[in-house]
């Protein structure tokens, strides 16, 4: 149902990663994943170590943050968040770069699993996996499945269907082993013995690969997807695969299926296997202009502004910088923003293109209700909110909106819907949870 | 520094745009125009001249001075309108009537509603029945079509029926169908244009091949016209299973009058019809239902234009209706 075909644009996609060495200051924000901020453990003064817990995730949906360098807080401070709001981070200076001892930094794939289905999310939790696809929800909370509900099986999200990005897809050319490991470990997690791979057929060198190690996992196969935007959406992946529709308001494991990001199955190997928190990332930075479009193994913290001099600098002709995907992502409003644990690539945007097509009177073509991969009407839910008609957006399920922004993206006049409908779920999600109270 | 732009997502966008739409469409126009200035001939290309210059004038005038808004005559649309109301109309009409006709047109049916996209009716048609009805005798002498520069071609002085007209009244004097179907210019004349009418109208073929130029550029989808299409032929089709005497052969129906025009370039006009796919089943079905009913049972030989702008009317009602799929509203099971 639905979906639009944006260029592919995958300029960096036979780019190693390569591990970036620490910044020289690392930023590290208080709130990287959905829900509360995490609490921080350290003060002004204090040395700390990579790997190191330096914020712990108190409420139930929030997530332990770990240093990503060694080095001396320097201080909390705010510091813009790629929304452009200013949040309390750990500021710290880098002094050379020492691990946690209980690190293994070993080379190998630790492929034995030995720590039980409750150790395995103690050992998630701990060391601060969240999401990565985007999303930053803490994994643990994934893995805990509701009373009454059953997990039936595991979907591994390898689909990358943002224009631009491929920190996935080199993640799984490069790291497929530790990927199956990792998989293996969710399932053990999640008490599930079937899991699927999706990836889209723009990536046959990562089908190709995953296929051929898969043969010694056992219940773990890969799933070749059609190219489409939004394909990696949560819903439309179970769809996809499953062939079950997740009902609206309601968590995919209603349809017993839990789905995970590829680089949060990766962190999870490093958490389970190698006891690593998630300190780093890979992230893709990319862009028609950049002279190096790279895929980096970042630390947490670091400055987008040091990605982009790593791939060749700021180009002249630069007019908009995006965190994540060109169809998702959020234009930064300074380059001095960090990487955090839901950074999947920097994309940078020419002049030319960075503003708005012009905008036309909307001639009710329906192209935004053909596209909407959730069977909506962004038409008629834009007009609602313009209006300010919420009772009725609610009852045309404004809340269903997953904002992929194919709408927008497909309209011939240019018609800015998914602003209008983010407006209306801001309101909406207000009055609901004003009705719970 | 470079200033950065701040902006939601997404932040690419697909390159189609309304003005390419509406050019879209009047080349899809263009094989109907050239069948028209071929059988037609001069008058042909005044009918079609005037028709567009004057639409494109009321809207440029209109917004101008009294909406006092930005420029919209480069967006295509009131060239569209224009090129659509000529084709609805005979090619000896009197210039003085079409200049009316393209003002109901443009100023009455489109831009007092606010201009592109808020009117509620199709405004070609609106234009058309009103000049059918203010001036039925100049909206129903038809010239006969001949080949270009043969004969009478040049002076339009020698008119016939239309098919759907004579088939009308001859049935009306209580001859049956095979009888009537003598006279009849036949299949492949009807199919290639040649044939009374509209000069827009009267090629099925020119007109299904500027259709596929639009379902290829996906400017229209194939819904309402395999729905309208569809109905016409298979309610003709159990009339004439029933009774072949009062009842013509469906393909008739499908090559004549103004159905393929109205089916590919009014019945998909996006602006006047449904948004989701299946209120466009129901608009095409409603439309062919109703074109069927007025041409076999109604006061007027053609019923396209009424059909369509009916459904126009039940098209607010239509999207409230029947709304695409949800995603999560029936659970499939695996």
């Amino acid at each position: 149902m639905g979906g639009v075909h944006p260029p592919e644009n995958k300029i960096s996609a036979g780019q190693k990663i390569i591990a970036l060495d620490p910044p020289e200051q690392a930023l590290i924000l208080l709130n990287q994943n959905l829900g509360a901020p995490s609490k921080p453990l350290v003060k002004k003064g204090d040395e700390v170590k990579a790997g190191q817990l330096i914020a712990r995730g108190e409420a139930f949906i929030s997530s332990n943050i770990h240093s990503s360098v060694s080095g001396k807080v320097l201080k909390i401070d705010s510091v813009m968040d790629a929304s452009g709001y200013k949040r309390p981070a750990v500021i710290i200076q880098v002094k050379g770069d020492e691990w946690e001892e209980s690190i293994d930094r070993s080379k190998g794939v630790v492929k034995q699993i030995s720590l039980s289905q409750k150790e395995i999310i103690e050992k998630i939790k701990e060391n601060g996996i969240v999401g990565l696809g985007g999303a930053t929800f803490p994994s643990h909370v994934k893995l805990m499945v509701p009373e009454g509900k059953k997990a039936e099986v595991l979907l591994v999200n390898g689909v990358e269907c943002e224009p631009y990005l491929t920190s996935d897809h080199q993640l799984m050319l490069s790291k497929g082993e530790e990927l199956l490991v990792g998989t293996s470990v969710l399932m053990k997690g999640l008490g599930v013995d079937k899991a699927y791979i999706g990836i889209e057929n723009n990536k046959p060198d990562a089908i190709g690969h995953l296929s051929e190690l898969c043969r010694q996992y056992k219940g773990i196969q890969v799933v070749p997807l059609k190219v489409k935007y939004p394909q990696g959406g949560e819903k439309q992946l179970i769809k996809a695969i499953t062939n079950r529709e997740v009902p609206s308001g309601k968590l995919p494991v209603e349809v017993g299926a839990v789905v995970n990001n590829v680089g949060t199955v990766f962190a999870v190997y490093e958490a389970v296997q190698k006891n690593k928190p998630l300190f780093e990332r890979v992230v893709t930075v990319t862009g028609k202009s950049v002279k190096k479009p790279s895929n980096f193994l970042a630390r947490i913290g670091t400055p987008v502004s040091m990605l982009i001099d790593q791939a060749g600098g700021l180009p002249e002709n630069a007019g908009k910088i995006i965190s994540g995907g060109p169809m998702m992502g959020k234009a930064l409003l300074s380059v001095d923003t960090p990487v955090v644990k839901g950074t999947s690539g920097i994309l940078i945007i020419d002049e030319a293109h960075a503003r708005r097509v012009p905008l036309m009177p909307c001639i009710r073509c329906g192209r935004c209700v053909d596209v909407c991969p959730m069977g909506l009407e962004p038409i008629l839910l834009a007009q609602l909110s313009e209006h300010e008609m919420w009772d009725k957006a609610e009852d045309q399920k404004i809340m269903d909106c997953i904002e992929c922004g194919s709408c927008h993206y497909t309209c011939p006049a240019g018609r800015p819907l998914l602003d209008y409908v983010r407006l209306g779920k801001n309101k909406v999600g207000q009055r609901i949870r004003n009705r719970g109270k | 520094m470079n200033t950065l732009t701040i902006s939601g997502s997404p932040h690419v966008h697909g390159d189609d745009s309304v003005k390419k739409i509406m050019y879209g469409v009047v080349y899809a126009l263009i094989p109907a125009i050239l069948v028209s200035v071929y059988f037609f001939g001069l008058g042909a290309v005044r009918v079609l001249l005037v028709s567009s210059i004057a639409c494109m004038f009321f809207e440029w005038i209109i917004q101008k001075y009294i909406i006092k808004g930005p420029p919209t005559i480069n967006d295509g649309s009131a060239l569209v309108a224009g090129v659509l109301l000529a084709f609805n109309v005979p090619a000896n009409m009197p210039s003085w009537i079409l200049i009316i006709g393209a003002f109901v047109t443009i100023a009455i049916a489109k831009m007092s509603f606010g201009g592109l996209g808020k009117n509620p009716f199709n405004p070609a048609l609106v234009g058309r029945i009103f000049l059918l009805i203010s001036f039925p005798v100049q909206m129903t002498s038809w010239p006969k079509p001949s080949a270009l520069f043969a004969g009478d071609a040049l002076t339009d002085t020698v008119t016939g029926p239309t098919p759907l007209g004579l088939l009308k009244e001859e049935l009306g004097k209580g001859r049956t169908v095979p009888e009537i179907m003598q006279e009849m210019p036949g299949y492949v004349n009807e199919l290639l244009g040649n044939q009374g009418g509209c000069i827009g109208e009267v090629s099925a073929a020119a007109l299904i091949l500027g259709a596929l130029y639009m379902l290829i550029r996906r400017i229209i989808t194939w819904h309402t016209p395999v729905a309208y299409l569809g109905t016409v032929f298979v309610f003709t089709g159990i009339l004439y299973f029933m009774d072949p005497l009062q009842y013509v052969n469906p393909l008739f129906h499908l090559v004549t009058g103004g159905l393929m025009l109205g089916v590919f370039f009014m019945a998909t006009d996006m602006v006047t019809t449904p948004v989701s796919r299946r209120g466009m089943w129901i608009f095409g079905a409603g439309a062919g239902i109703l074109t069927v009913i007025i041409r076999i049972w109604g006061g007027y030989p053609e019923g396209v234009a009424f059909a369509i702008l009916i459904m126009n009317a039940f098209t607010p009602l239509i999207n409230r209706g029947f709304k695409p799929k949800r995603f999560g509203e029936k659970v499939a099971d695996a």
